[in-house]
């Protein structure tokens, strides 16, 4: 089977990737790597600030989510990379020992008026809970290639 | 960090700089952005990078990393002139994030964050919001990352 191209995403689509553990390990390593606040590296330094208790650093569930939608869809498409994020939102917290899910909603896609070859793919993306409560919301465009370059959709 | 109070517009951070190496490159896309051009130096050759990049997301952790670091350095020598440090954070979140040039192995970005904006909270009358701009320009003076995020600072003066 070919790899996806933008023309296989249709504004308004919804598929949902996971579920994942998050553990206290990898959590509390990923900090030490590369966010190195005690928020997220320690449960009494924790437990004094605002997140009231050993929380992952955000840009912790922004990796966490960009892995689950490489495995997802990325790996299986005819991506291009992304020109940067529009937004990210940290809503709650996202605790040690908690199963996330990343739903992904198809916002909008369009065409490249510069390169023929390729068009964008609007995506928001929902870092989700057990309950399905929203921790992380994430807006960005895919390049994405396409199956008739130049074609007008 | 200093207090809300002592910040203004205009204020400016130096981080220093991160250098990228095809072994730190892959190291960090195996793990978090698996794309072939991240991971795989024939395919990303055959791809419209030409040759391996850094996941975006690695660019943006390097900036991430060296600003907690600036952080500690500078309530370290607040603490030792035995001056006050106010809290920082919880972020928000961020927004405006680009990419507009790819990182290749050898590329050193310089990182730094510039004020854009305070305000003070509605919610929380102990902090004001900071919002400020990152940047990273490597060894070219090219821009490779820009992004505004907003944190809260801890207030000197308490709201009633």
């Amino acid at each position: 089977m070919s790899k996806l191209h933008w023309e296989d995403f249709q504004t308004g689509a919804v598929a949902v990737y996971g579920p994942r553990l998050v553990t206290r390990e990898e959590i509390v390593a990923f900090a030490a790597e590369f966010d190195p606040q005690p928020m997220h590296l320690d449960e009494t330094a924790a437990s004094a600030t605002i997140l009231g208790g050993l929380g992952a650093s955000g840009w912790h569930s922004c990796c966490l989510l960009m892995r689950m939608i490489a495995e997802g869809f990325l790996l299986d498409s005819n991506s291009m990379g992304a020109p940067g994020i529009d937004e990210v939102r940290w809503l709650k917290p996202l605790r040690p020992g908690t199963q996330i899910r990343v739903r992904a909603t198809v916002l909008d896609k369009r065409v490249s008026s510069s390169r023929p070859e390729m068009g964008f793919v609007k995506f928001q993306y929902e870092v989700i809970d057990e309950q399905d409560a929203v921790l992380t919301t994430l807006t960005s465009s895919t390049m994405m290639v396409r199956r008739e370059p130049g074609a007008v959709s | 960090m200093k207090f809300f109070e002592d910040i203004q517009v205009g204020d400016v951070f130096e981080y220093g700089r991160y250098t990228f190496t095809a072994e730190n490159i892959k190291n960090f896309a195996i793990r978090f952005d698996p794309q072939s051009f991240h991971v795989d130096e024939a395919a990303a050759e055959r791809s419209h990078f030409g040759g391996l990049v850094a996941s975006g997301w690695h660019t943006a952790l390097a900036w991430m990393r060296l600003m907690v670091d600036h952080r500690r350095r500078t309530d370290e020598a607040m603490r030792s002139r035995g001056e006050p440090v106010a809290g920082i954070g919880p972020a928000l979140g961020f927004r405006e994030l680009k990419w507009p040039k790819p990182v290749y192995p050898g590329d050193t970005v310089d990182y730094k964050s510039e004020v854009v904006e305070l305000r003070l909270s509605g919610s929380r009358p102990h902090a004001g919001l900071m919002t400020f701009r990152s940047t990273g320009v490597n060894q070219n003076g090219e821009p490779v990352l820009s992004l505004v995020s907003t944190t809260f600072v801890e207030r000197r003066e308490k709201s009633p």
